[in-house]
């Protein structure tokens, strides 16, 4: 039997996720997948796996989780979170080896909201149409349909033989204080003028409704033209920033409805889809306007970036860092003084 | 007959949607069906998938493949020109048990409309609908083709929870539900089979383009025909043409 990741502790939302579920939209299932792709790519490249294979998103969430029935390599990126292996704290953003009967403490991120523990060789739970990715509100993928929960026993792809290098990456920041950008449309027409200066001039807060979903946001009501808040429903997109009768914004998200009878004031450019993800609930927001042309060399640049994780991996080489990888820190620490 | 032409609008860097109308109008829906098809058949390197509407078809790309602003320019040019329109081949005679705990809307709708709840049926389950859209939540399928006499606005305040298969009118458009959502919809009816299985082929049942007939089916024959689907058989009748 293979190792298995036992949820001991979870608060907050946690789930499978990999690239996600393409060819469905016309269906109505969005696509899921990542909250913060480069994220999940980066903790998928430190253990070795291609970057879309399936790993744990956790959104504000801690948990300790034991390793039963074998090792496991794993490592966690995205919002920065301490980590303790069998009490002794360890670094984000590299790989480490967990031995059987070990535990793995992760704390809710200081900043930023998702985070996600890839593991080596993956997760061992059948794809669903195409995806392990969990889509909460269509019951599909992930763990038998369902969010993670305590007890849950996560199968793992067998540990790959063989004393690779456990490896690093820079964390890719959170960018959490420029202004989102977006590429007004496809409704922008429906807003009145001052509509439009509203949602481009002022700050905005994200609300307790956020999800994977979409982020409901606080702050001043932008006003719709003499049309009216009301269209007949047409096809949304990861970005799409809708504004209801209310007049407050809600920025559809992965695992977003794929139509809808509001407006659309703007769109998120893709690359920035991760950093609106990335706010919590509390923080404000601006949002800035781009053109198409600028949204598109952006997006290119973070397909570069999420090309180029593997070559931007180096080994962990340091006398320190290899013994704390190896979960000896305390040792390691006496036996550099005792080199000096 | 006069048409508009179409509108490319921007929806960021990885899609765009282009619009026939602003209104549910069959000649749109045809029109949009009719690009969908083109797409389909012509293929274009970096678009990945569409999504027919009534009244648009969004198209999604990937950026690192396409430029988003050629694209859409292009497929606004394919758009303009006069498009072979789509038969469509797939008629769906759909069971629905109508009213009582299965639509608890019927007897407001009638008495909103002045109707007999039994016309509200007979209005309902007369006309040939096509699948316009599918959207919202996975299977959900947005049909046009209803009687103009029993349009209703939505209900001030959502339902918090509405079941699977629930059969219901939203202004000038009818629904059939796969799975239980909120909705803020008129409940006329419940039909047992089930538009959205993962794991069963097809995974989803109706296609958009698809000729939808509604009949009238008694509560008596709910639990055989729920059973059933609840087994995998089809209960809605799938006649090619």
């Amino acid at each position: 039997m293979n190792a298995r990741l036992h949820v001991i502790r979870l608060t907050g939302a946690a789930s499978l996720q990999d690239a996600g579920r393409r060819g469905f939209l016309r269906y109505g299932l969005s696509a899921s997948g990542p909250m913060d792709p480069l994220a999940h790519a980066a903790a998928n490249r430190l253990v070795g796996n291609g970057p879309g294979a399936a790993a744990i998103e956790l959104g504000l969430a801690g948990a300790r989780l034991r390793v039963e029935g074998g090792a496991v390599r794993l490592a966690l990126a995205g919002a920065p979170s301490v980590l303790r292996l069998d009490g002794e704290i360890i670094a984000g953003h590299r790989s480490f080896v967990v031995r059987e009967g070990s535990e793995l403490e992760i704390e809710r991120p200081r900043e930023g909201v998702f985070a996600s523990l890839a593991a080596g060789g993956g997760f061992a739970v059948p794809p669903v149409m195409g995806s392990r990715s969990l889509h909460q509100r269509a019951a599909l993928g992930g763990l038998d349909g369902q969010p993670l929960r305590e007890g849950d026993r996560l199968p793992l792809a067998p540990f790959p033989p063989g004393g690779a290098a456990e490896q690093a990456l820079d964390p890719v920041p959170l960018e959490r204080e420029a202004p989102i950008r977006v590429v007004l449309g496809p409704q922008d027409d429906l807003f009145s003028e001052a509509g439009l200066a509203t949602f481009l001039s002022q700050d905005f807060t994200v609300s307790n409704r956020a999800d994977r979903m979409g982020y409901q946001l606080d702050g001043p009501e932008i006003a719709h033209g003499p049309g009216g808040f009301n269209i007949v429903s047409d096809a949304t997109v990861a970005g799409s920033v809708q504004v209801p009768g209310s007049g407050r914004p809600i920025v559809l998200l992965a695992d977003r409805q794929t139509t809808g009878g509001y407006p659309k004031i703007a769109t998120v450019i893709s690359a920035d889809l991760r950093r609106i993800a990335q706010r919590r609930p509390g923080e404000r927001l601006r949002f800035a306007p781009v053109d198409l042309e600028t949204a598109t060399r952006l997006a290119r640049a973070q397909g570069a970036l999420l090309a180029g994780l593997a070559a931007r991996l180096r080994p962990v080489a340091g006398v320190a860092e290899r013994l704390m990888s190896a979960n000896l820190a305390g040792e390691a620490v006496d036996a550099l003084r005792a080199g000096d | 007959m006069t048409r508009d032409p179409p509108r490319l609008l921007p929806c960021g860097d990885t899609a765009f949607t282009i619009e026939f109308g602003t209104r549910i109008d069959a000649g749109a829906n045809a029109r949009v069906l009719a690009l969908d098809a083109a797409l389909a058949e012509r293929g274009w390197p970096g678009l990945l998938e569409t999504v027919p509407t009534y009244r648009s078809l969004t198209v999604h790309l990937d950026p690192l493949r396409a430029d988003p602003a050629e694209l859409g320019r292009a497929v606004l040019a394919l758009a303009a020109e006069a498009l072979a329109p789509v038969p469509s081949r797939r008629l769906w005679r759909i069971p629905v048990v109508y009213g009582g705990d299965f639509g608890i809307d019927l007897e407001a709708v009638a008495a909103h409309h002045g109707l007999a709840p039994e016309a509200v049926i007979e209005r309902h389950s007369a006309p040939e609908y096509r699948v316009a859209m599918i959207g919202f939540l996975p299977g959900y399928a947005y049909l046009e083709g209803l009687d103009p006499g029993l349009a209703l606005s939505r209900r001030p305040s959502p339902r918090p929870l509405t079941p699977a298969g629930t059969v219901s009118i939203g202004g000038a458009q009818a629904l059939v539900a796969s799975i239980a959502a909120p909705s803020g919809w008129h409940l006329l009816g419940r039909t047992p089979e089930k538009t959205f299985v993962p794991g069963r082929e097809p995974v989803f049942l109706l296609q958009p383009g698809d000729r939808v007939l509604f009949v009238p089916t008694p509560p008596e024959r709910w639990d055989v025909l729920a059973a059933a689907a609840e087994a995998g058989e089809p209960v809605a009748e799938l006649c090619e043409a």
